[in-house]
């Protein structure tokens, strides 16, 4: 290791940090949103698969649907459910977000700011409206 | 890449770069996304009204040509925006020989899961 001043060579050998440098970025609403619509659609992905366990139950009888329902019904399957329904109304209202901008409007920074913090504010309505619907149909546990 | 080739420049450029079926890949992504506001809109409706329903009630549900159907159309477009969606996610974040065949197995984790949910319905509508 020679110390040497440094040269415009020398510099350019150095590793450079990689943008965004992950330990430094303070998240933005805009960049939050956008790694929470890839991370709520693989986890709706999986989710789904649920869906398909969850017919195939239906479609098996009633005593495999009974051991399905149960397991949704216990406390960790309420917990996965609920975080799905956030996940899906995130996944939902931010996609419908992404059509609008898909038609060339809202891509201002005081609109973006405006369509991002709806986003938020509805799945967490929606969500909150969804469990409390559904609750009230089935009878508060 | 410096290795003397006796393909021509063009030769090598063909089949490379766009193969003219990313717009299409967009396009489909766009599509299902579309179809899925309402369908998705009516199945978390739908479960919401049967919430704590029997076996019989939510099977006399799916057997209802409406539920069937839009069960089936469900199933049809979630599992193919999930397939796009999450063949966009292995190829921006895998990087190495895997990516291939993560696509792969991807795509027919999809497409398998989606059949047998439609077989489901099938069963479930056709059934005694």
């Amino acid at each position: 290791m020679d110390i040497e001043t440094p040269t415009p060579a020398t510099k350019a050998r150095r590793p450079r940090p990689l943008s965004p440098n992950i330990q430094i970025y303070r998240p933005q609403l805009t960049s939050v949103l956008s790694i929470a619509n890839r991370i709520t659609g693989v986890v709706l992905s999986v989710g789904a698969i649920g869906l398909v366990i969850w017919l195939s139950a239906a479609a098996a009888g009633p005593g495999p649907y009974a051991a399905v329902q149960q397991a949704i019904g216990s406390w960790i399957g309420r917990l996965v459910l609920f975080g799905c329904t956030f996940a899906l109304f995130l996944h939902l209202c931010g996609g419908i977000r992404h059509l609008v901008w898909d038609t060339v409007h809202g891509f201002e920074l005081r609109s973006i700011y405006i369509s991002g913090w709806s986003v938020v504010a509805a799945s967490v309505v929606l969500t909150v409206a969804a469990w409390a619907a559904g609750l009230s149909v089935s009878g508060w546990p | 890449m410096n290795r003397p080739s006796f393909r021509s420049p063009l030769g090598r450029a063909i089949g490379l770069g766009s193969a003219k079926r990313g717009s299409r890949h967009w396009l489909i992504q766009r599509t299902t996304a579309v179809a899925l506001v309402p369908l998705m809109l009516w199945f978390v409706a739908s479960i919401i009204a049967h919430a704590g329903s029997d076996y019989t009630v939510v099977i006399a549900w799916l057997r209802t040509p409406l539920a069937a159907g839009g069960m089936i159309l469900l199933l049809i477009a979630l599992f193919h925006h999930a397939a796009l969606g999450l063949q966009v996610v292995i190829e921006d974040y895998v990087h190495s020989g895997a990516k291939f065949a993560a696509v792969i197995a991807t795509q027919l984790c999809c497409y398998g899961l989606a059949t047998v949910g439609i077989i489901a319905t099938l069963r479930i509508t056709f059934g005694n």
